[in-house]
């Protein structure tokens, strides 16, 4: 069973229906047995890094999901739930993520041209840096959906694909049994489920 | 690159697509869900619903559908008709809709912008501009393009940008129905004014009216038609295959 972690930040509809549609029995949940009996645990998140830390910290789930991955348990996550997986994020004021992947989340502003629109919303086409099995079905240059104003820098340990808007940004990282992605593969068509797939059947290295 | 995006717009009205025709493999092109499913296999970027429907039995039904859609479709959802309060963006977002586009809504309370971006993120809010020509200015309309609100449609734009809108559709009235192109001219306008993605809407009459939006407004980010794509006469992979030639950048 996948469990989507429910901190209160989003709108969990479409992940629990792509989860679904890739035959997973999916489930979203706050309840820490339910999240510790899960074979596999899915962080979600959009808004602001700040508010979604403190989310995590005030109901103790920041400490179960470090737990849990310590344990081995697969991680994946999506857009702010994959920023959270990071040591710090720079977005309005410097706050600490979870600390699972080595890493520092910073505005894209200022890397990439200033005639470039923020946020980064839309299809774009993923580089791969090196292999890992969450991308086993997918192809170089495969298109995903992209909303976010923040990436991922200094990951080079978990870098696995990056995508390019005036500058090389992080789109995979993934490290042992933890694994995030900045775009959002439930909005992400053919190749978005493909890779929920390939998460839902193993992917840890 | 970030790539070009196609968008169809399915009408809605008591749960049933209005215009449209047979395609291949769709049994019931009325059927959001069979005709969602056939353009998001055909490659559209994303899809619009906008929610024609004036009864409240029909605004469930409506929900309803989206519902179906957003459990069966996985790309970007936006929905649109009849927002005109946070318990409206509520009540489309819980159904799976990715993002919700106010237009009546912002005019009648442009602070609706504000409190769904602030609720939901910029992202999340689409201003949708029916836009006209009157007295060589550009004016925005209102109540589905019927009524004249005075406003000078620039200033508005930038206004709703301001408030917290993330992207704006711009609906020509001029251009819309003519089938002879997008409205360039007023694109370019709102393109200099904003630096938010912006969706061209009204006047696509086929595949070479799609490659001239790209071409002479590289900035613009979407192209949006509805009975083109409803009718059949532009096939999407036929399209994006186009467009590719052409140097644009879309995801095939």
């Amino acid at each position: 069973m996948i469990a989507v972690i429910d901190y209160g930040v989003g709108n969990l509809f479409s992940l629990v229906s792509s989860l679904r549609s890739v035959g997973a029995e999916a489930t979203v949940t706050s309840d820490p047995a339910v999240l510790r009996a899960a074979d596999k645990l899915v962080l979600p998140g959009v808004g602001a890094f700040g508010d979604a830390a403190e989310k995590l910290r005030r109901t103790g789930l920041d400490r179960l999901v470090r737990e849990e991955a310590a344990r081995g348990k697969d991680l994946l996550g999506i857009c702010l739930g994959m920023q959270l997986l990071f040591q710090t994020s720079s977005e309005y004021g410097l706050h600490d993520g979870l600390g699972l992947l080595k890493g520092h989340v910073v505005p894209m502003a200022g890397v990439i041209p200033a005639s470039l629109k923020i946020p980064h919303i839309g299809w774009n086409a993923l580089h791969f840096v090196r292999p890992c099995p969450l991308l086993r079905y997918v192809r170089p240059n495969d298109c995903v959906y992209f909303v976010h104003s923040y990436y991922a820098a200094d990951c080079e340990d978990s870098l696995v694909a990056t995508t390019e808007y005036g500058a090389e940004l992080t789109a995979v990282a993934a490290r042992d049994n933890v694994m995030g992605c900045q775009f959002h593969p439930e909005k992400s068509g053919r190749v978005g489920l493909a890779i929920l797939r390939a998460f839902c059947e193993g992917a840890a290295t | 690159m970030i790539t070009k995006r196609i968008i169809p717009c399915l009408d809605v009205k008591d749960g049933r697509v209005v215009k449209g025709v047979n395609f291949q493999g769709v049994s019931d092109v009325a059927s959001p869900v069979e005709l969602a499913a056939h353009y998001s296999d055909s490659g559209a970027d994303e899809l619009v619903f906008y929610d024609i429907t004036a009864s409240v039995e029909g605004r469930k039904l409506f929900t309803d559908i989206l519902r179906q859609v957003a459990s069966q479709i996985f790309i970007p959802l936006t929905v649109g008709g009849g927002i005109h309060s946070i318990e409206d963006f509520d009540r489309v977002l819980k159904c799976g809709a990715d993002k919700v586009s106010v237009n009546t809504g912002a005019i009648e309370d442009p602070d609706l912008i504000a409190r769904a971006a602030k609720r939901y993120g910029d992202q999340c809010v689409v201003l949708s501009a029916d836009v006209k020509r009157v007295d060589g200015e550009f004016r925005v309309f209102a109540k589905g393009g019927r009524v004249d609100t005075g406003m000078e449609a620039i200033g508005w734009i930038r206004r709703c940008v301001g408030l917290g809108a993330g992207e704006v559709v711009v609906n020509s009235i001029d251009t819309d129905g003519v089938r002879g192109g997008f409205d360039i001219e007023m694109l370019a306008a709102v393109l200099d004014a904003v630096n938010v993605p912006v969706i061209a809407s009204g006047g696509a009459g086929g595949i070479g009216d799609f490659i001239r939006l790209f071409r002479e407004l590289p900035d613009v980010d979407a192209g949006l038609a509805a009975s083109i794509f409803h009718f059949g006469e532009v096939e999407i992979p036929v399209l994006k295959q186009k467009m590719k030639e052409n140097h644009i950048n879309v995801r095939l």
